[in-house]
């Protein structure tokens, strides 16, 4: 039953350097219908003792999801439009496997429920063509659903950048970060 | 994932248990005296079934993270204080396997609804497993027209009064399981076509079908009872026929889909027993925030794995990028990000 009014022009474009820790995105996130009052996004002090500097993470949807891989009850699946789904309810066993191997720090192990849950972009909204939640709130932009021409008129100076690099190990995903002009990756270390 | 072609292992293994119950059910039936032919198609499914469930668990056992779990979890079990693992497990098994009390806090319906389903049909495979591989037969008592007899595998384990209440249960617990499944699945089916969440990411195959199939079971089930009973055997032929098509689909189903986690299920005891063993050997420290987030043989399985996929999150000085909790993974990457922002010399743009 899956819907063909996702959007494939559409992209995420995250700036965390925007990030003003209004956790806006939070509360919005709460109201996706495909977790169910439990805010999926992670907005978090990068270093409170030196820096006010906060972050904002949602799933990156990677081309070779670590998460799904590393899932020893296939609860984690990836779809035609690149969205790495959140945990199978009767599959999942809450290893947390998936938390702790995912190189973004996203899924997260609802402890009571023992089951992971993590950020479907809103594929509620995302599958009929709206922007996901978090995107549509964000005041600072640090968080933007649009068009790759979109981004590139609004910010001139920057580049959208799908590629990481971990050591020896390239991870590409589905959502961009905005990085300095011309820039091609994120080297992490 | 990728562990998808024919598997050598996994299919002598599937062979050779599906071999033993077939002998299981000769002997068991005493040289097949007791196996009631009119189950016959309901044998064959089942051990069709049975195959595949094997196969398919053989082959989902093989791969690298569940292998961890099998192998830690049955390792632990067997090692050290053997009976208070014993005990640990069996507790575990009681409230997560048979009452599934973790589904409770995601939804008090929810779980009710799926604790009707899961006993509905535990309680039906408990009782039509044995009777169609002629396990349990009933008989009259000798020199009596009032009393029957159960036997199970030939032996004599009961006998009850034809109009006692132990008759009117024993007889009609299909018709409860019946009932019990029917509600759940509605509730769950009702579920389905209502939550927005979840009609965005189901599919009718892998997520209705089931409940469909489930409740299609039940009704023509019941309808078998109402048949005979109340209707003078009214199309009973008819239903029997749809009864047996149902039932049989589920059987062979089990091992594709849905209905696999049935039998996936207590890999969830062993991720417990897992961490708890974990846990007396040591917690693991983010280097970012200072804080324990899980044990140290949780990463060090992980590190391994991780290169057993193909990834290779090793830094140059030996340690690695799974040595981060979450939050510190996430802010690394804010770190780094802020850095090449600031080599650009601009930190928006
Ligand atoms: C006995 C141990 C069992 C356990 C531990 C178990 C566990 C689970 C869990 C965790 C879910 C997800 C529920 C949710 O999050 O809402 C689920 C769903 C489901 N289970 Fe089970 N289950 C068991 C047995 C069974 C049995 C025997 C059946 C019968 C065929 C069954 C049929 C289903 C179905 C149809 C669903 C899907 C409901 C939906 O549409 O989302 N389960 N199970
Ligand atoms: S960012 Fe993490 S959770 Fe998202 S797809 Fe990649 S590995 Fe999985
Ligand atoms: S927590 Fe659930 S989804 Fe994550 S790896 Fe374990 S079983 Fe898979």
């Amino acid at each position: 039953m899956k819907y063909s009014g996702f959007n494939p022009n559409e992209e995420f474009f995250v700036d965390m350097q925007r990030c003003i820790g209004c956790k806006a995105c939070e509360m919005a996130c709460a109201e996706c219908e495909t977790n169910g009052q439990e805010p999926m996004i992670h907005v978090n002090y990068v270093d409170r003792a030196s820096t006010v500097q906060t972050t904002v993470q949602v799933c990156m949807h990677c081309e070779d999801p670590v998460c799904a891989n590393v899932c020893p009850a296939d609860a984690i699946s990836k779809d035609e439009f690149g969205i790495v789904h959140t945990a199978n309810t009767e599959r999942c066993i809450g290893c947390s496997n998936c938390v702790m191997a995912c190189p973004f720090g996203v899924p997260k192990k609802e402890e009571n429920y023992d089951l992971m849950m993590k950020c479907t972009m809103c594929y509620d909204r995302t599958s009929v063509g709206k922007k996901p939640m978090c995107a549509t709130v964000c005041p600072s932009g640090a968080l933007f659903y649009g068009t790759k021409d979109e981004i590139q008129e609004m910010r001139p100076n920057s580049t959208p950048v799908n590629t990481f690099i971990f050591g020896k190990e390239t991870v590409n995903t589905k959502v961009n970060i905005m990085m300095p002009k011309g820039s091609s990756e994120l080297v992490i270390f | 994932m990728k562990n998808r072609s024919y598997n050598i292992k996994a299919m002598l293994i599937a062979t050779l248990l599906s071999v033993l119950m077939v002998v299981l059910v000769f002997y068991g039936s005493r040289e097949l005296q007791n196996f009631d032919a009119a189950l016959v198609t309901y044998l064959f499914g089942t051990v069709f079934a049975f195959f595949g469930i094997v196969y398919r668990y053989t082959v989902w056992l093989q791969r690298p993270p569940t292998w961890i779990y099998f192998k830690r979890g049955v390792g632990f079990l067997f090692t050290g204080k053997i009976f208070s693992h014993f005990c640990f497990a069996v507790k575990e098994s009681v409230e997560n396997i048979a009452f599934q009390k973790f589904i409770y806090p995601r939804g008090k319906y929810r779980w009710l609804a799926h604790f009707m389903i899961a006993v509905g049909c535990t309680s039906a495979f408990l009782i039509t497993i044995p009777l169609t591989f002629g396990w349990v037969h009933f008989t009259m008592a000798p020199n009596s027209i009032s009393v029957y007899e159960a036997h199970f595998f030939g032996f004599k384990v009961m006998d009850f009064d034809l109009d006692s209440i132990m008759a009117f249960l024993t007889f009609h617990a299909l018709n409860w399981s019946s009932y019990m499944v029917i509600f759940g699945a509605g509730y769950y089916l009702r579920r389905r076509l209502t939550n927005p969440g979840l009609i965005a990411t189901q599919t009718f195959e892998s997520d209705l079908l089931p409940l469909i199939l489930l409740i299609a079971i039940s009704v023509t089930g019941l309808g078998l009872t109402y048949s005979y009973e109340f209707m003078k055997g009214l199309a009973f032929d008819f239903l029997a026929v749809l009864h047996a098509v149902t039932v049989i689909l589920f059987l062979i189903w089990i091992p594709f889909g849905k209905f696999f986690h049935i039998i996936q299920r207590p890999a969830q005891i062993a991720a417990h027993i897992y961490h708890k063993v974990g846990k007396q050997q040591g917690m693991a420290v983010c280097e970012h925030t200072g804080e324990e987030f899980t044990t140290n043989l949780h990463i060090k399985d992980l590190k391994k794995l991780t290169k057993k996929l193909g990834f290779d999150f090793d830094r140059e000085d030996g340690t690695s990028h799974l040595d981060l909790s979450p939050e510190g993974k996430r802010s690394r990457l804010a770190q780094a990000h802020l850095r090449a922002r600031q080599d650009g010399g601009n930190l928006f743009g």
